[in-house]
């Protein structure tokens, strides 16, 4: 199967595909109750990230808290035009308390861009997107990346609640049809989102699959995706020591097609692993 | 000008910052030029491989990590075939560092690792030793003696011993490895710790207890480092805490010859160039033509021993 994204740069020495971009805050601001998303200008660099990658951010210091470690946070938006990124977020501890501290023109020092984003075939016709809660926000530069392709794109979003429902607009304007389920309403459970995807492959036949943010969407994906034989990937999230493969923290059981497992490394090997691959996490 | 190159347990470097062991990788070189350091010190490797130990690995403190991560290795050949040479293109002196479950295993590595690429081996003695309920041979002068007798009977390289924080005395660990044929040692691995999550009740690591390391320890190991270099005659490389330029400055003056940098380069990937750069622009302030000179410069305002030191302090 041929992919098409880039592949793990080539290092040669004097040639550094990574950077600590020093970015500037443009807006800050909430999107609901729980979400905020966070608008930079960012240096060449930062911008040449693809879908799935994520940024290792530098959490400014508030006066009660310095986080030590950077906090990796996926992309949002990827805005070459304007020259900025996005990150969507939610106030969960220290490391996303500093960063809702961050005010319109204060620098983010963002390493990045990281780690192994998603790789879709070339020739994709229709591609099929599941996510929950905060991973959305992962999946929607693949949208623009499979629309930009050619590729139709069916999103499934799933909350809590409707008012939890973030990224139609973001993901309809990257050519996505988009189409919205919650706890609340009852239409969220892995046995409706299955019945869902299956109607929607009777009518266009699904050739590629994209998951994040639940344990149990990832499985119905694998399973989907085994059924139907196609590929499908998934992002995963993981708390991190370096971001740059150094220092082993962010590991994840991974399974190779013998059946044998080994720990990898969510921020190096990862963050995208095939559903096939990953167990959970 | 001011000269900052350095020879250090028959390894000569163009100045004296290089990585601590387990805190550089390959994905360091998509940021930083590695061809700056003065040496590059690879990841500790095993005879046998292994997957490391079960997470949440990590947890994070103020100006402190607690790591445990059990060194996950692939292996010698791996070493030999990958790690090596992407790291030997970049120009300074590679050193390994090798662990093993027995002082004849650890003589047995070091002999199989033997490599004209490779400049030096390190001993990291103080990792658990897996099969001995978690005590680090290098917690016992003779276990540590052993450990490296059995290395220098299986190469010529020099062997570095990384001596570990966790003992009472570490000067005496110090004059263990160094009567065992050490070329120089590494002060020290990380500080042996334990986090708890109140909510949960559950210990905040897999492992439950890990290594502490980053600035916050830094006043201890540089005691430490004090400690080795008046008690051994071989160079001292100081390592703990260090995050700037002073700090390198710091370790210099309680008597190392050279410095590793670790936990800080997970957060500032620009550090150990940094500091490389503060270092050098603190020389031709000082009027201090070699960078050696600092080691061991330390002014103490009356002349007093290190036991007279512990006796205040006590």
């Amino acid at each position: 199967m041929t992919m098409i994204a880039p592949a793990k740069p080539e290092v040669a020495p004097g040639c550094f595909p990574r950077a600590e971009n020093r970015c500037h805050v443009v807006s800050n601001e909430s999107m609901n109750s729980e979400y905020r998303l966070l608008v930079v200008d960012a240096p060449e660099t930062g911008l040449s990230a693809y879908a799935g990658q994520f940024f290792h951010l530098l959490c400014p210091a508030t006066p009660t808290e310095q986080p030590f470690l950077r906090r990796p946070m996926s992309i949002y938006r990827i805005d070459r035009e304007n020259g900025q990124l996005g990150f969507l977020y939610k106030v969960t501890g220290k490391g996303t308390r500093a960063l809702a501290s961050l005010a319109p023109g204060d620098e983010l020092n963002a390493t990045g861009p990281l780690g192994v984003g998603f790789s879709l075939p070339v020739g994709t016709k229709h591609v099929a997107m599941v996510a929950r809660g905060v991973g959305l926000a992962t999946l929607a530069p693949l949208a623009r990346m499979a629309s930009a392709q050619g590729a139709m794109v069916t999103a499934i979003l799933s909350a809590r609640a409707p008012e939890f429902l973030m990224s139609r607009d973001e993901l309809e304007v990257a050519g996505a049809k988009v189409i919205e389920v919650n706890d609340v309403e009852g239409n969220s459970t892995p046995q409706d989102v299955i019945n869902r995807l299956r109607d929607i492959h009777a009518e266009t036949p699904i050739e590629f699959m994209a998951t994040c943010g639940s344990n149990r969407l990832l499985s119905l994906t694998r399973d989907l995706c085994s059924e139907w034989r196609i590929p499908g990937q998934v992002a995963v999230e993981a708390f991190m020591g370096c971001g740059l493969g150094m220092c082993f923290a962010c590991v994840v059981p991974v399974r190779d097609g013998q059946g044998n497992e080994e720990m990898k490394r969510v921020c190096y090997d990862g963050p995208v692993f095939g559903v096939e691959e990953v167990t959970a996490w | 000008m001011v000269d900052l190159s350095v020879t250090v347990g028959g390894v000569h470097m163009s100045n004296p910052i290089m990585p601590a062991s387990g805190s550089i990788a390959e994905g360091m070189a998509d940021l930083v030029d590695l061809g700056k350091l003065g040496a590059i010190v690879l990841k500790t490797i095993t005879p046998d491989i292994r997957q490391g130990v079960k997470p949440p690995r990590v947890v994070e403190y103020t100006d402190a990590t607690l790591f445990s991560i059990g060194i996950p290795s692939k292996g010698p050949d791996y070493l030999l075939n990958h790690t090596v040479p992407f790291f030997a293109r970049f120009g300074p002196p590679v050193i390994a560092s090798i662990s093993a479950d027995t002082a004849e295993d650890f003589g047995t590595l070091a002999g199989y690792i033997t490599d004209p690429r490779i400049a030096a081996i390190e001993a990291n003695i103080s990792c658990p030793n897996l099969r001995a309920h978690g005590r680090a041979f290098g917690m016992d002068p003779v276990a540590a003696a052993e450990v490296i007798s059995a290395m220098k009977a299986n190469t010529h390289l020099p062997i570095w011993a990384k001596l570990t924080p966790n003992v009472g005395d570490i000067a005496e660990i110090a004059r263990a490895v160094e009567d065992a044929g050490a070329d120089a040692v590494v002060t020290a691995n990380a500080i042996l710790g334990m986090g708890i999550n109140a909510e949960t009740m559950t210990p905040r690591l897999g492992n439950v207890v890990g290594g502490l390391t980053g600035p916050a320890v830094k006043p201890v190991i540089l005691r430490m480092v004090n400690q080795c270099a008046e008690a051994v005659k071989i160079p001292v490389i100081g390592c703990g805490g260090i995050a700037t330029g002073e700090d390198v400055v710091e370790y210099m003056l309680a008597g190392a010859s050279a410095v590793q940098i670790g936990t800080i380069n997970f957060v500032h990937t620009a550090a150990m160039e940094q500091s490389i750069a503060w270092v050098e622009g603190y020389c031709t302030r000082k009027n201090i033509a070699r960078v050696e000179d600092l080691t061991g410069a330390l002014k103490l305002p009356v002349d007093q021993k290190s036991e007279q030191r512990d006796a205040v302090a006590l």
